[in-house]
């Protein structure tokens, strides 16, 4: 009974909607109160702009007719179980696609409530590679993944910084263990060796044993899988030992904090990446920071021109097939290829972005600095 | 060669910190037969409070020599950590003396709960930077081997202070009574002994060691924060009933012993069990040592004390 008065409510809006010109709504979902407040804003902004962008031409040309878009967007605090509250309530409200969420904790279960509610979902944010393994048609993300990440590193550490010799390092928990075994993979397939794997974990404060043996092992190049809070004491302990290797790590440790904590161990043989490009590197990084700051009145965080890309890639998604329905517009949103703002956006048949770009930052005059 | 006397140097370090920490369960062990959990939290109060007053020192006199302001840091830790250890006995765990044995080691579970939410409120949940005011620079390195004066500095504290404490335990009057109190304390107090003072003498000693310890290992370590007491809370908890739990010199060795292990068991279990455990289990290997001393020797190392008072 319930559920046809639901059906009737929902007909009745979508056959008024008909009427008028027709108004597509989009979710975006991210933390908006809390410690990355500010990120989470930034990623809404983004996909805010790419449906400005397109409402001020008059609309999308889907199926003979302009269709304008409104943005639906919601607060998941980064917490997993109001990630799948809100998820819920986004597909309540009928939305056609989402762009969110930012954490890879609260994306995960929520692309299970989308899957179900048949919404497309390309996060901007999220980098843990089980997102797009759990085989969900329609989940995508525009950012590189960790995979694509511990690929990089592992290449950087033997092509850029010249290594023969790998020492890695992990936390044990998913992240950690994880951008490890995928930089030791790079590591090996470019032909160097990896001379130690050794392990510690996410709440340790000493490595002396650890790393003494990976002293008798004389590696080129040390790489850690894991957060800021070990790696910078981490950095401490190896100066003490004496060891001169050149140290590498994931985003986990690419922060401020990681500068803090390392106080004047850290030199310039510390390197760490980031997935993405720095704004100044994207193809339409410039025109994109103007944009925004005429907009919003401030400067791009982190994840905007990536979710103005996911925004994007719906929209587009949605012309070519000319209908706004996720089943009739999906199988173009799998094959899309377009330029977008952090470079050509297209997916692979996990949904993971082809191209993802990771940038590798060195310590530089008490800063990371892009290389 | 050179990596076998590394990992002895590791080991004697994290050792050293260790059996200074299990000094402290032991005392109260041996007086009380209570395990008290909150001890390593103790320890962070005791870190957190010398960071803040490094951070006063240097705003107010950045000149100051770095030898003093770390004095000066554990003149106010020492007192500051005393005084909890003094109020957690007199507070908590004195109306409980007669309960039964579970509710004050509940109690002191719910003191460790209490004491970390209340450092998360003063000092937040980020991991702050400790001023490494003795030179973590390593010496001129002997024969391949690297050792920092903070290292040196820990062993040399940590094997002063034990010292000290023996001293203290067998030689004075407050010590005989001490002793007393643990053999016996209702006869003690029949003999004159202010057994409540006693033991309330007991918390606040183990609590200075406490503070000691924790501003050593945040030195070593550059860091601190709300939650640092608790794994080496629980390793000197494991190194204390290693070496036989209420016993003094069994509290020491088990330390050193334990750090030993630790060091060891990361640096070479990999080629021990021919590549099948590697460096993650290290915590493992302490607690399998563990484990075989106490079915071989369910005392201790060095405990005599333990049957008849558990």
């Amino acid at each position: 009974m319930k559920k046809s008065i639901v059906a009737i409510a929902v007909m009745s809006i979508g056959l008024g909607a008909a009427h008028a010109q027709e108004v597509v709504k989009l979710g975006s979902a991210a933390p908006l109160t809390g410690t990355i407040s500010h990120l989470g804003k930034d990623l809404e902004n983004g996909s805010r702009m790419a449906v400005d962008a397109v409402n001020a031409q008059g609309g999308a040309d889907i199926g003979g007719k302009k269709v304008k878009f409104q943005l639906v967007g919601e607060d998941d605090q980064a917490d997993p179980r109001t990630g799948t509250t809100v998820a819920q309530r986004l597909v309540d409200a009928g939305v056609k696609g989402v762009i969110g969420h930012l954490n890879s904790g609260t994306s995960i279960p929520a692309s299970r409530i989308y899957d179900q509610g048949g919404v497309p979902q390309i996060s901007p944010a999220s980098t843990n590679p089980k997102l797009t393994q759990q085989n969900f048609k329609g989940v995508f993300r525009t950012i590189a993944n960790d995979v694509q990440q511990g690929g990089a590193l592992g290449t950087f550490a033997v092509k850029t910084l010249g290594a023969t010799k790998v020492a890695i390092i992990d936390d044990r928990t998913a992240y950690g263990q994880g951008l490890a075994d995928e930089t030791d993979k790079a590591v090996k397939a470019a032909g160097a060796q990896v001379v130690a794997r050794e392990f510690t974990t996410d709440k340790a404060t000493d490595f002396n044993a650890i790393l003494t043996k990976i002293r008798a092992t004389n590696p080129d190049v040390i790489f850690f899988g894991g957060m800021d809070a070990q790696a910078g004491p981490m950095l401490r302990q190896l100066k003490q030992l004496g060891i001169n290797a050149k140290f590498l790590t994931g985003d986990g440790g690419c922060s401020p904090e990681m500068i803090k904590l390392a106080g004047d161990a850290i030199n310039s043989t510390t390197y760490c990446s980031m997935a993405g490009l720095p704004l100044d590197k994207m193809p339409g990084g410039a025109k994109f920071r103007a944009d925004y700051k005429a907009r919003f009145n401030g400067e791009v965080q982190l994840y905007a021109p990536y979710a103005y890309d996911a925004a994007m890639a719906i929209i587009k998604a949605m012309e070519k097939a000319g209908s706004v329905e996720p089943a009739k517009y999906l199988p173009e949103l799998k094959k899309i290829s377009f330029d977008g703002v952090t470079g050509n956006v297209s997916f692979d048949d996990k949904g993971d972005i082809k191209e993802g770009a990771v940038t590798m930052y060195q310590f530089k005059d008490g800063t990371w600095v892009a290389l | 060669m050179e990596t076998l006397i590394q990992q002895l140097i590791n080991g004697l370090v994290i050792g050293s910190v260790y059996a200074l920490i299990a000094l402290g369960y032991t005392m109260v062990y041996g007086i009380l037969g209570l395990i008290n959990f909150a001890h390593g939290d103790v320890l962070m109060v005791g870190a957190l409070t010398a960071l803040q007053t490094m951070m006063f020192l240097m705003g107010v006199a950045p000149g100051m020599s770095p030898i003093a302001m770390l004095t000066i840091a554990l003149m106010v830790a020492i007192p500051v950590s005393m005084t909890i250890g003094f109020l957690m006995e007199r507070l908590a765990y004195r109306r409980l003396r007669n309960a039964p044995r579970l509710a004050p080691l509940i109690t002191a579970i719910g003191m460790s709960f209490l004491l970390q939410t209340l450092a998360m409120i003063i000092w937040g949940r980020n991991y702050h930077t400790f001023p490494q005011l003795i030179s973590t620079t390593p010496l001129e390195p002997i024969a391949g081997v690297f050792i920092t004066p903070v290292q040196v500095v820990i062993i040399l504290a940590s094997a002063a202070i034990m010292i000290g404490l023996s001293l203290l335990v067998t030689r004075t009057k407050i010590g005989r009574a001490m002793r007393a109190t643990a053999e016996n304390h209702r006869v003690a107090s029949l003999m004159g002994v202010d057994t409540n003072a006693v033991i309330a003498f007991t918390f606040v000693v183990g609590a200075a060691l406490a503070a000691v310890a924790g501003v050593m290992y945040a030195s070593n370590y550059g860091i601190a924060h709300y939650g640092m007491g608790f794994m080496p809370g629980l390793k000197a908890f494991t190194a204390a009933v290693l070496g036989g739990i209420g016993n003094l010199g069994g509290a020491m060795l088990g330390g050193i012993v334990l750090g030993l292990v630790e060091s060891f068991g990361a640096g070479y279990i990999e080629h021990m069990t021919f590549g099948f455990l590697n460096s993650s289990y290290q915590d493992i290997f302490a607690f399998i040592i563990l484990g075989l001393v106490l079915i071989f020797k369910p005392t201790g190392l060095l405990g005599e004390r333990v049957s008849d008072r558990a």
